[in-house]
């Protein structure tokens, strides 16, 4: 039956589109049209722009995290000398990059490929990173422009020492864009469309608007937004936000989730059910993104807030380069200490959260590194304790079950002493 | 009387404590094997040995530890943080920071006025500075671990040995020990190690505050203890039968749980 978004739930569109835009990409192939791997907040807009087709290796690898099967990806990365201190992202990716590489060279597919629940993707003509969450992301697709002997698009982006974002930084992202367009320009051998680029720019917005309004419903008391549902619809507002895929999905679901909470529905159904609001920090574990939310719903804990979904916050005026380039570049992560601090208090304020869980990620140093001061900040100004745990967002030899229902446990019973 | 029942059962031993009316022990138990094991079965023997009391007597029951959700008998599961502050708090009003060495994990407490836990972190997916690490590096050494005290106190000088790694460590050990380093010596840099590696999640609490009490199997080991306040510079209280404070802490809120459902 033909799909219908007119008729579809949100988790259908979501399901619907997630395959489309791999479908899109191998249609783009097989008419010699290019591809690109992205990074995940690198911006879309210039490629789409110039319809090239997209493809997130990190969505991918969580993906393959979340199928149980980033292991054996792992695996071939190891195989070729990348050390397991490495991202996982990075790791598995490079590691289905080769195998994908070796299907090219030879023309077989390799029975770790050819069995690989992670979902098959082509490889890339062209890839474009942006320093704005992560310096990782710098040599690892340089790593695959060297191995694929293709080119490399590099948004540079100065970390933001203080705030509000230097007008100089601004400038300077602002050419980091010119210099991606005539790069575009080049691999392409077209004029960059600059009339479609306004209207994938003004697509974006409305793809962020919905994003945004979808995490609003966590603030509700009880909240009908069970916020391990982000981390699912997540893929679209990377994959798929400079296209009118991740709107009609975050138009649906605010629709759906306004009807809800309506009906008196929340996201552990009842409203009993919300004994505590926790906000999230972190990663997802993707390898036991089961295990942990149930840690959390077994203690009739909802997570309300989390600053990761938030990364995709991306507003700034269309036709304006500037306003873009302050977009990218203010992600939390790439802000000085006292700016993370604020923006984590205010989500844990906004989430009305009566604790934090922090994922001590080993993949994700720079997530991490100021992890223990923003709690610790949050637990002066407001009171609300916290935990940490250690995990990996797609190595699923980090994180250990047991440890984890612990810590929530305990901090559960914290929680609960403070009422 | 009213009788409530407090299990720990950790990872490598089982405890169980009965309370009289909230207040006084009626009998306690620890059996050296842990969960998954005839451990827990055999420590609800123990405990209730010479009672004159059965599994009927009691009103209530709190299990605990990593194996707490496989008490069958449990009324209630809690976690071993919440067990041990309120344990430690019952027997030592003035403690603040609790350290607690379990077979498996070691945590770090920080309580408020009140005994509430105002902060408390745990070792990482990691053997090392845990009781785990003593039982490797007691066999490498060949001194039983109830000597290893005794052996710490005759070094001549701490040897050094790795805080990160339970099997770096071994194997450190075994190069130290074939060149001739006394054992004393390397217990206490074994000891030393444990401490380093525990002393870090102690001063994620903030500040120490004094009172520091110490809890779980390794307390029961002066050199650990020893080489844990040289590390803290601070003087440690060791809890009184350290290995049951998780258990006593149960059967005290299996006793408040009693009270609310009355």
């Amino acid at each position: 039956m033909e799909f219908n978004p007119a008729t579809a739930s949100s988790k259908e569109c979501l399901a619907y589109y997630q395959a489309k835009l791999d479908e899109e990409a191998w249609q783009a192939k097989k008419e010699g049209r290019l591809v690109c791997w992205s990074a995940s907040v690198a911006p879309p807009e210039f490629c789409v722009a110039m319809d090239i087709a997209m493809i997130y290796p990190e969505t991918h690898a969580a993906g393959a995290g979340a199928k149980k099967c980033s292991q054996e990806l792992l695996d071939v990365a190891h195989g070729k000398g990348y050390n397991i201190d490495i991202c996982s992202y990075a790791r598995t990716n490079l590691g289905y990059m080769e195998l994908l590489k070796q299907e090219a060279l030879t023309g077989a597919k390799s029975e770790t490929l050819a069995n690989s629940k992670a979902s098959y993707v082509p490889l890339p003509d062209l890839v474009i990173t942006c320093n704005n969450i992560c310096n990782t992301l710098l040599k690892w697709y340089e790593n695959l422009a060297k191995e694929l002997n293709i080119p490399c698009i590099i948004i540079d982006v100065p970390f933001n020492h203080t705030m509000p974002v230097q007008r100089h930084n601004k400038e300077y992202i602002a050419d980091q864009y010119r210099a991606a367009i005539h790069q575009l320009e080049e691999v392409t051998g077209r004029a960059f469309d600059y009339d479609k680029f306004l209207k994938v720019q003004e697509q974006v917005q409305r793809s962020v608007y919905w994003w945004n309004k979808v995490a609003t419903y966590a603030g509700r008391v009880p909240s009908p937004l069970n916020g391990f549902d982000l981390f699912n619809y997540m893929a679209l507002i990377v994959c798929a936000r400079a296209r009118d895929y991740a709107e009609i999905t975050f138009h649906k679901f605010a629709d759906e989730l306004e009807a809800k909470d309506a009906a008196g529905q929340y996201a552990f159904g009842a409203p009993e059910n919300e004994k505590y609001r926790i906000t999230w920090e972190g990663i997802a574990v993707w390898t036991y993104l089961g295990a942990t939310f149930k840690g959390l719903k077994n203690q009739g804990a909802v997570m309300t807030g989390s600053a990761y979904p938030g990364i995709w916050n991306l507003q700034y005026t269309p036709g304006d380069l500037e306003s873009m380039a302050e977009a990218y570049t203010k992600v939390y992560i790439n802000t000085c200490g006292p700016n993370r601090y604020e923006d984590f208090m205010n989500i844990v304020k906004n989430a009305k959260s009566d604790g934090l869980v922090m994922h001590l990620n080993r993949s994700c140093k720079q997530m991490g590194l100021l992890n223990q001061e923003g709690a610790e900040y949050v637990n002066k100004m407001l009171g609300v304790p916290f935990v940490s745990f250690d995990g990996d967002q797609t190595d699923p030899n980090v994180f250990s079950q047991a440890q984890y229902e612990t810590r929530i446990q305990a901090l559960c019973e914290m929680m609960e002493a403070n009422k | 009387m009213v009788y409530t029942l407090g299990i720990d059962i950790g990872s490598s031993s089982s405890k169980a404590l009965i309370l009289a009316d909230g207040k006084d022990i009626v009998s306690s138990a620890a059996i050296q094997v842990g969960t998954g094991t005839s451990g827990p079965g055999r420590v609800m023997e123990e405990v209730f040995r010479d009672t004159g009391l059965s599994l009927e007597d009691i009103a209530f029951t709190v299990a605990t530890g990593y194996g707490r959700f496989s008490v069958k008998e449990a009324d209630k599961q809690i976690s071993e943080i919440t067990c041990h502050a309120k344990g430690i708090f019952h027997l030592i009003p003035g403690a603040r920071t609790i350290i607690d060495i379990g077979g498996q994990d070691a945590k770090a407490i920080r309580l408020g006025d009140n005994g509430n836990i105002l902060q408390f972190y745990m070792n990482d997916k990691c053997a090392a500075g845990t009781g785990r690490f003593l039982d490797v590096m007691s066999r490498v050494l060949e001194i039983p671990l109830d000597n290893m005290g005794d052996a710490h106190f005759k070094a001549t000088e701490w040897a050094a040995v790795s805080s990160t790694c339970t099997v770096f460590a071994e194997s450190e050990v075994i190069s130290q020990l074939s060149n001739g380093v006394p054992r004393e010596n390397i217990v206490a840099g074994v000891h030393k190690s444990v401490a380093t590696k525990t002393c870090a999640l102690v001063r994620r609490c903030g500040e120490l505050q004094q009172e520091v009490v110490m809890c779980g199997g390794v307390a029961k080991n002066p050199g650990a203890v020893d080489a844990m306040e040289k590390a803290l510079g601070a003087k440690i209280t060791v809890a009184p039968n350290p290995q049951i404070t998780g258990a006593l802490g149960a059967a005290l809120l299996a006793w408040e749980a009693y009270q609310k459902q009355q």
